[in-house]
């Protein structure tokens, strides 16, 4: 017996695969929602054989904002649950030089994902039901030089869905914002990270789950991001500016 | 990075890749010295390769279940714990499992692993029916008993040698329940378990514990275990309307490597009579579940620690039926006059297995477990040349030490293998610490 569906927007990272495994094994039915689908075949039939719940596969692309309604109504049912996991960092140097590359990163983590939020909320809305998980980032807490072009996209992502929370609260749709520090994923590969600061993808899967389960509003994946980040948003700017962070 | 396998000894910098795609994976191999490794369980430097370690933990989806025939057909770095959750629920258990369930089906295969059924049911490889291997020259080659027949018969047992097991579809068992009757006798000394596991052939599981440290006429005194698969309606109560399921339990885990000293004579002899007493006190039948009867060590995860810093090395042998009783008895007193006993000396009736180089053979295997130290690799190293003088071999998923001579000698097969390789352009391809130590 299903325990609902599932809807994982960016399907092919490792968090987001994280997260399907994580709610199929609680018994929700799962849909996969990446650009070339067909790719995800041998992880739709991974999911399905663990777990035995429904998983299908969906044609999504997060840029292609214009599609977003017309991707909505041919999904097979409408999700109870919907995780966008869409994001892309890209190289802040880049993104200082061009301003093409700059804006992609601006489109992937603030106009994809609200705009196919935006179009789920409202059904949502109509239903009167649901949930909205939103992976945003700590990069957005506040601006800073090593990536403040990713950090300012995942800033009006956040304010997004603190918004979308606001609207949707007294309508039975509920909205949660994920704040992950490091996490260990492809994105993050080859980097020296700190473990103790480091969050583990199905850590991350978890947390959200319970986060969900518990209708809470804002979750850092590991705890102490919430005190590194209360520290960070409080330096006076006039400190801030002249530090190396 | 510091790499070591399940012994933590030998430890050997290398270079670890962990590729996520067949291409990257392609690549990889192209390069040359390549090794896959799977959930690192060997216990010495059989999956470590100094220049090009390659980690299957991303080839690790489950692609299809065919529930008429129980085949399973999945990524190589799909460990066994997972299909045991997907699948026992469901009424499937692995044929054959090896004494941990953090293994991965490549490294089954690879190693092609025996369990506590091996008299019965053969080793994992019976029940491969097929694998995907990616060779030399970059390509997939699908091989099985039947289409190219070498490279499957190499493979399962080739300790990754002979290329990187992608894919495999295996068989699983149809089981009613998660239960396991038990059944445990008492033997005074070797003779006597020799006698009882001869009189049990019958049994579907059977495994002896003996008590290293005895000496003369108790030498050898052991709890021989026999087990069989509980139908639905013999498990305890509270659990007969989900036979199937077991409660999760409370893991320990060794958070900190024991000082050297901790384990030492005393410390072993002691454990080792508790058990025993404790054993024969409890002797009789038993219902245990699944995970304590087949995997009593996994339930104290990192127990790899309790050896301390230097690691340790377990030494396992398999001696032929004719001169298993002698060989036995020589292999005990040396390791008893030596007093360097193990917490685990594992003994176990093999059946006949025919294979290319494959571990079993028809006898007795004996594993004990000893820390890392001049003493003990002293020690192993007489029990080598005891093998050898009774005609036995090696385990090659357990060895971290041996010498290539010795290797050798106890493995004429070892000729075959290495022309295999040779003509198969997998010698530079594929290579680990061990072949490179083993002269494989």
């Amino acid at each position: 017996m299903s325990k609902g569906t599932v809807l994982i927007l960016g399907a092919r990272s490792d968090m987001a695969m994280a997260i399907a495994h994580c709610f199929a094994k609680e018994g929700y039915d799962i849909q996969l929602a990446a650009r070339n689908a067909d790719g995800l075949v041998s992880d739709t039939s991974d999911i399905a054989l663990r777990y035995q719940v429904a998983v299908t596969q969906h044609e999504f692309d997060a840029l292609n904002t214009a599609s977003h309604v017309a991707f909505v109504v041919h999904l097979p049912v409408l999700p109870d649950i919907a995780v966008c996991a869409v994001g892309y960092m890209g190289e802040q140097a880049e993104n200082e030089r061009c301003t093409q590359s700059a804006s992609l990163v601006m489109r992937s983590n603030y106009e994809g994902p609200t705009s196919i939020l935006a179009v789920l909320a409202n059904l949502f809305e109509q239903r009167g039901s649901g949930t909205l998980v939103g992976i945003s980032s700590i990069a957005g807490e506040r601006g800073r030089a090593t990536n403040y072009v990713y950090g300012s996209a995942k800033a009006g992502f956040t304010a997004f869905l603190s918004g979308l929370r606001n609207r949707l609260a007294k309508k039975g749709v509920h909205v949660v914002t994920v704040l992950p520090g490091f996490v260990a994923t492809k994105m993050t590969d080859g980097m020296d990270l700190p473990a103790k600061l480091t969050a583990q993808p199905k850590q991350m899967a978890d947390a959200i789950l319970d986060a969900v389960l518990k209708r809470r509003n804002v979750i850092y994946v590991k705890r102490i991001w919430q005190l590194i980040m209360m520290i960070i948003r409080n330096i006076p700017e006039k400190v801030f500016k002249g530090m190396k962070i | 990075m510091i790499l070591s396998g399940w012994g933590r000894y030998p430890r050997i910098d290398a270079k670890l890749n962990a590729p996520r795609s067949e291409e990257d994976l392609q690549a990889l191999v192209l390069q040359g010295n390549s090794i896959a490794r799977g959930n690192g369980r060997a216990y010495g430097d059989s999956a470590v390769s100094a220049q090009n370690t390659v980690h299957m933990r991303h080839f690790n989806r489950m692609l299809s279940f065919d529930a008429e025939q129980g085949q399973l057909v999945a990524e190589a770095g799909v460990m066994l714990a997972d299909v045991i959750d997907a699948f026992l629920p469901r009424g499937w258990f692995s044929y054959v499992t090896p004494g941990t369930k953090f293994v991965t089906l490549g490294g089954m295969i690879a190693a092609d692993v025996h369990g506590k059924n091996h008299h019965k049911d053969g080793s994992f490889g019976t029940y491969v029916d097929w694998i995907d291997v990616l060779i030399s020259d970059g390509s997939v080659q699908r091989c099985s008993r039947s289409e190219n027949t070498e490279l499957f018969e190499w493979t399962v047992g080739g300790m990754g040698l002979t290329g990187i097991v992608l894919r495999a579809a295996i068989r699983l068992r149809h089981v009613s329940s998660a239960w396991i009757e038990q059944r445990t006798l008492v033997a005074e000394n070797i003779s006597h378990a020799i006698e009882l596991f001869e009189q049990s052939h019958d049994a579907t599981y059977s495994v002896a514990w003996i008590d290293c440290l005895q000496q003369g006429k108790s030498m050898g005194r052991s709890l021989v275990i026999l087990g069989e698969h509980a139908d639905a309606v013999v498990v305890p109560s509270q659990y007969r309307k989900t036979p199937l399921h077991i409660s999760p339990k409370r893991k320990l885990s060794i958070p900190v490597e024991f000082p050297s000293w901790a384990l030492n004579s005393l410390s072993v002899r002691a454990f080792n009579a508790l058990y025993y007493w404790n054993g024969k006190r409890k002797r009789g039948q038993q219902l245990v579940d699944w995970d304590s009867y087949f995997y009593p060590l996994d339930a104290i995860l990192g127990w790899n620690k309790i050896y301390g810093r230097h690691g340790f090395a377990q030494f396992q042998c398999v001696l032929p039926l004719q001169t298993a009783d002698a060989g036995l008895r020589a292999l005990l007193s040396a390791i008893a006059n030596a007093g360097a006993g193990s917490f685990l000396a594992v003994l176990k009736r093999f059946g006949t297995q025919n294979s290319r180089f494959s571990f079993p053979m028809e006898g007795y295997t004996l594993a004990l477990d000893f820390p890392v130290n001049k003493k003990t690799l002293a020690l192993m190293e007489r029990l080598d040349s005891i093998t050898v003088e009774h005609g036995g071999r090696f385990y090659l998923a357990k060895d971290s030490r041996m010498s290539r001579d010795l290797f050798h000698q106890s493995e004429p097969r070892t000729k075959d293998f290495v022309s295999f390789r040779s003509d198969h352009a997998a010698s530079g391809a594929f290579a680990s610490a061990q072949s490179h130590r083993l002269g494989l």
